[in-house]
């Protein structure tokens, strides 16, 4: 059965995804050309938003960044050549795979008309992408001419390049159509965008400035994704700053430079979580032959203060590499006052205001409160949880999302009584079976769970440090109340994003009202053209630091330097450092049966016991991995999930392997590293 | 037709050797519906050690050193635990007895399973010693003596290797031990030296040191011929540093015992030609293994075998000289010594005996991992490889030392810790290798050799989004080409 599926060999796997380009997305110019086409795929394709529509992009990438030595010097000949010779109205992907003699010499051509339009655009004051019979162009042609600006225009259907051109474009705008205008080197947009601008005078305001801001690039949010793009920004020679502020949490927390991940998330918690599994492994070690007759106790204060010191180094380093690079780094909070222009308060309360010719929103998000009686006096969050000076004691964890869990496990790690109060599901919009099975094993663990329970009163019952809390809550399905006695009650219901008090309604950046979150095309930019967004507070892109680290580098790129290359939110691996770790990389179970309905997919799981566990005499049956694959595709992978130690250190490289179309064939072809956790995918499904 | 000419034989197929490769030629067969028998024997290692059913990678190979590398590894988290928070007094002993008796529990639950494992399958098994009486027939020699023929369509020989001892090194046999007997030891081996610079010689020396015994490794002359040579003096190096003593250069002349009962040993140090001694509780033997293949009577089935190493040879589809007689997993020349690539070998044969497959055993990019204090995960080829079959100016390999996360508060060296990819130069720059250094090695290398196999290219790799913070991140992140000279080292997140 296993070896039924069709032989997919290393070729074979290419041509899918040759097929899997020609079956996306890029249709709008089909191949007019004489160019030989390529041989139909011997399946019928279907529609994947996987890793095949990035996979034509990554073929005719150039190497990454410096275009190398000597290519300046043929630049000029092949321009004219290339350019000219372009003769097919297909997309650029196929072209460089059909009728360049190599992809390299093709994107070279290409990289050297993005380099030509660049120049138009920032030669120009007003750049105009117009075709002649065109009536929106003409409209904003005598827009423009009404204002008495003289334009550059450009004719599309005029020049012998023209198609190409407008390919081009639609990659640097995300526009695909004409006019397509700029000014001052801003994006404006289409013919609407150009008359709504108008009306709300970010024309005018466009026309005046010129190039007299203060920066060209202000990014507002010091955490891992401002950082990084502020960091490639000041690489690629342009003036660059950050505005970071920490408002205290409502108990006075407040940290240094480097964002949530750095300093209240993923360092913090996973150095908390190696204490916990160092208890663990303190257990394990006796029956290893390790001697020591002790209780061994666990002392909150050691192990905080080791972290936070570790913290305040990368707080540091964060403050030293922004130096090293140039980049303004001020610590105050950054409010938009109008267009172009930002008001900076500092601690104190004085203010500052800056301007700049393009903005980077990446302030991140906050938790969540209840918004219940003694909610903001008393909990806690995961803002203080890391740096608080005292044991957190017998602690109540209000929430289900994996900050809950985590927190929540390394506690009972370090032998505290810790109950875990959920509304109604775990780990929301992860995979259901693994999210349960995460809970039990911490249940098991000596976590008690509350289910279908909320909070709606807090008490204080003595201060002290921990003090005492009274906690009521209330059944979600009856009127059935309880109360409960804690030393902490730590609020991880969820997170909200910082963009509400930012000034964004000045300049008119459109949010979703009812999250908070900000919604961007494909190449991060807002509703304002020359406003972009990265990280936690993206609409639908997933909440994680290498993704915002990864988006905010491509952004700096795509605005100052020739890259073209798009953040890839497909197929984003995470783990959740519960203390039985969970990694995943795909759809979870549920989703991949709503996409590609039950009877198209075909799941493979398997339990597992760790090696290590066995001398241990740690719980057999309970680890466990499962792969979800696609029957209509070839059996490809589309998700992944491993429940296990070290899970994160699994899973990153299964999550490589999707990026490259991993079925269930090359699964079961690879030999397993004997004897691991990893090998489980390719010994025992 | 085949019915009626092979209606005389006992077995539709019969193995030889009840090793990993072999049991699951077995149970696959059996699954397939055949008649199926294997036959094990363990010859006791020259200090006597025997042991049970399941071959080298249960008994003393991969998973005794795992468990017992794992014990050194916790000796290190005992002392990261303190940085932790978690009061526990410094040092903290260890009872080798403890240990090696829990892992030998373990293995003899294997022991246990994998017999289960043939009963449920209804494969016959017997605890005999075979060899060849003619191309159909095997004799098999039980404890006692009694003695059994055994005959079968197929046959498929698993035999394994065993360690090489050193044939003119006076005492050698007497006094020295091999990794056959470790892993059996019911006390401590105290002050060991290990011979030899093979992975095995390394992780067992890493092993004795972590669990705090005074350990030297005398290597004649490179340490992990075949892997990447920058890779294996870093694993050398952490090793140094981590209090494992290394003799280079040196080879060993005569072990003698001295009256107190301790080993004396001499040795020669190649490079100043001068000799010296040093004496030792253990002296364990690790320079290689030699195929079990002497005592099958091999020449009356006419199975042919290489002359230089003994091994059996084989074509592409594992078959012998002899039509019907196949061989899989260490026996076999010029294969790797891999557990889960003698499985894979084996099942893939049998498909294709028994149930109509054509699929052949795909030997390149096979990933492993060496269980070195800091280990070493690899798939593909070694940079030195790569150069050799590419050409320097069409390779680039990208590189870091990066720290892990865990490594910071617990105050640990990170020196060592580094990962590179091999890949061609020329876009898309497909990854020919994947070198890596640092915790949990084996399990982040295991989903990047799905990605070589996947046909990966740099780009692709760097495409992958990383999950934060963990070791395997690195890979994804890696931006430095040796070619430019850059520094390697990772700051900041």
């Amino acid at each position: 059965m296993r070896r039924a599926v069709l032989g997919v060999g290393r070729a074979a796997a290419w041509r899918i995804r040759a097929g899997a380009e020609s079956g996306q997305q890029r249709q709008r110019s089909p191949p007019l050309s004489p160019v030989p086409a390529p041989p139909p795929p011997a399946f019928r394709f279907v529609s994947r938003p996987g890793p095949a529509g990035s996979e034509s992009e990554t073929v005719e990438q150039s190497p990454p960044q410096s275009p190398g030595p000597g290519k300046a010097g043929d630049a000029p000949n092949r321009r004219s050549g290339h350019v000219r010779g372009a003769r097919v109205l297909s997309p650029p992907g196929r072209r460089a795979h059909l009728s360049s003699p190599g992809p390299s010499s093709s994107s070279e051509a290409r990289e050297e008309l993005r380099r030509r339009l660049r120049e138009l655009i920032e030669r120009s004051r007003v750049m105009i992408f117009s075709k002649s019979y065109c009536p929106h162009s003409t409209r904003v042609k005598e827009l423009f001419s009404s204002l008495g600006v003289e334009c550059n225009v450009l004719e599309l259907d005029q020049v012998d390049d023209g198609a190409k051109i407008q390919e081009v474009l639609s990659e640097i705008t995300n526009q695909k159509t004409v006019p397509n205008v700029f000014v001052n080197k801003v994006h404006v947009g289409g013919c609407d965008q150009t008359f709504q601008a108008y009306q709300s005078g970010l024309l005018q305001k466009l026309l005046e400035e010129e190039s007299a801001y203060d920066y060209d690039l202000i990014i507002v949010g010091g955490g891992s994704g401002g950082l990084s793009c502020a960091k490639e920004a000041a690489i690629l020679g342009k003036k660059v700053m950050v505005l970071d502020f920490v408002v205290p949490s409502p108990q006075g927390t407040s940290w240094g430079l480097g964002g949530t991940c750095v300093n209240v998330g993923c360092i913090p918690k996973k150095l908390m979580h190696q204490a916990a599994l160092l208890g663990q492994a303190l257990c394990d070690s006796r029956k290893f032959g390790w001697e020591y007759d002790q209780q061994v106790k666990h002392n909150w204060e050691t192990m905080t203060k080791a972290i936070q010191n570790h913290i305040s180094s990368l707080n540091w380093g964060y403050r030293l590499s922004l130096r090293e690079k140039a980049v303004a780094y001020v610590n105050s909070y950054g409010e938009f006052v109008e267009h172009h222009k930002i008001k900076a308060t500092n601690k104190k309360g004085q203010e500052t205001y800056y301007t700049a010719a393009q903005f980077v929103i990446a302030t991140g998000e906050r938790p969540r409160y209840l918004g219940i009686q003694g909610d903001k006096e008393y909990c806690i969050t995961s803002d203080d949880l890391f740096s608080l000076p005292y044991c957190p004691g017998k602690t109540l964890v209000v929430g289900a999302s994996y900050v809950a869990l985590e927190c929540a496990g390394f506690l009972a790690g370090f032998g505290l009584d810790v109950t875990v109060m959920v509304r109604s599901i775990l780990l929301r919009g992860f995979d259901q079976e693994m999210a349960e099975k995460v809970g039990s094993y911490m249940e098991q663990h000596g976590v008690k769970f509350l289910r279908k329970f909320i909070p709606v009163m807090i008490q204080q019952l003595e201060k002290g440090s921990p003090g005492k809390l009274k906690v009521l809550a209330k059944s979600t399905e009856g009127t059935e109340t309880i109360e409960g006695v804690y030393n902490t009650v730590l609020l991880a219901i969820g997170r909200d994003s910082c963009t509400r008090k930012i000034g964004l309604e000045k300049i008119g950046v459109k949010i979703n009202e009812k999250s908070g979150k900000i919604p961007v095309n494909d190449v991060e930019q807002t509703s304002v053209p020359y406003v972009y967004a990265v990280g936690d507070i993206l609409e639908g892109r997933p909440e994680l630091t290498p993704v915002a680290i990864q988006s905010g580098k491509l952004l700096a790129r795509r605005l100052f330097g020739a890259s073209l290359e798009k953040c890839d939110y497909i197929n984003v691996p995470t783990t959740v450092f519960t203390p039985l770790e969970y990694g995943c990389c795909g759809l979870a179970e549920e989703k991949a049966i709503e996409v590609y309905k039950k009877e198209n997919l075909e799941i493979y799981h398997t339990l597992f016991w760790p090696l290590e566990w066995t001398v241990a005499g740690r719980e057999n049956n309970t680890c466990y991995a499962k792969i979800i694959c696609n029957k209509l595709d070839h059996d490809r992978v589309i998700g992944f999930h491993i429940l296990g130690p070290n899970a994160g250190e699994v899973t990153q490289g299964f999550a490589a392997a999707m990026k490259c179309g991993l079925t269930k064939q090359l699964l079961d072809d690879t030999i397993g590293i004997h004897p691991t956790c990893g090998e489980v995918g390719n010994r025992r499904f | 037709l085949e019915d009626h000419l092979t209606g005389q034989r006992d077995y539709d197929l019969l193995v030889i050797g009840g090793g990993s490769g072999g049991l699951a030629c077995a149970k696959e067969a059996a699954q397939l519906g055949r008649k199926v028998a294997v036959v094990d024997y363990v010859e006791p290692s020259p200090r006597g050690t025997r042991w049970g059913l399941g071959g080298t990678c249960v008994n003393v190979g991969c998973i005794p050193k795992k468990l017992m590398h794992q014990a050194a590894l916790l000796g290190g988290l005992i002392r990261d635990a303190p940085h932790y928070g978690w009061e526990v007094a410094q040092p903290v002993p260890h009872d080798w007895r403890k240990m090696a008796e829990a892992v030998q529990n373990h293995v003899k639950s294997l022991n246990w399973g994998h017999r289960v494992q043939l009963q449920d399958r209804k494969v016959k098994y017997f605890n005999i010693k075979a060899s060849f009486v003619d191309e159909h027939t095997v004799c098999g020699v039980a404890k006692g003596g009694k003695e059994i023929l055994l005959s079968a369509d197929h046959i498929i020989i698993a035999t394994g290797g065993r360690p090489r001892y050193p044939t003119h090194i006076e005492g050698a046999l007497e006094y020295g031990i091999t990794s056959d007997d470790i892993f059996w030891l019911k006390e401590s081996p105290g002050k060991t030296l290990v011979v030899g610079a093979s992975y095995v010689a390394l992780e067992c020396a890493g092993f004795l040191t972590g669990i705090g015994l005074d350990a030297t490794v005398m290597i004649r002359s490179i340490p992990l011929r075949g892997f990447d040579q920058q890779m294996s003096s870093m694993v050398i190096e952490h090793m140094a540093s981590h209090g494992t003593q290394f003799l280079r250069g040196c080879a060993p002349s005569r072990v003698r015992r001295l009256p107190d009962g301790h080993l004396q040993v001499t040795w020669e140090d190649r490079t100043t030609g001068k000799e010296d001694t040093g004496t030792f509780d253990t002296v364990l033997w690790a320079i290689g293994r030699v195929p079990d293949t002497r005592s099958l009577n091999l020449e009356k089935a006419g199975v042919d075998t290489s002359p230089d190493t003994q091994k059996i040879l084989v074509d592409s589809r594992e078959g012998t000289s002899v039509p019907h007689i196949y061989a899989i997993g260490d026996v076999v020349e010029g294969r790797p010594e891999l557990t889960p690539t003698a499985i894979m070998a084996g099942r893939l044969l049998v498909q294709r005996l028994f149930g109509g497959s054509s699929d052949l055993m795909d030997y390149d990019n096979v990933p492993t991992t060496v269980f070195t204090p800091l280990e070493y995960g690899c798939v593909g080829l070694s940079e030195e490889e790569a150069v050799a079959r590419h050409g320097q100016e069409h390779v680039e390999v990208y590189h870091a030392h990066y720290k892990p996360l865990e490594f910071t508060v617990a105050g640990r060296d990170a020196s060592q810790c580094y990962v590179k990819m091999v890949c061609l130069r020329e876009p898309p720059q497909l990854v020919l290798g994947l070198h890596f250094l640092g915790p949990n090695a084996g399990e982040v290398t295991q989903g990047f050799a799905l990605g070589i196999k996947c046909g990966a290219s740099y780009a692709q790799v760097m495409r992958t989004v990383g999950i934060h913070p963990t070791c395997s991140e690195e890979v994804v992140k890696l931006r430095i080409s040796k070619r430019s000279g850059l520094d390697p080292t990772v700051t900041g997140c």
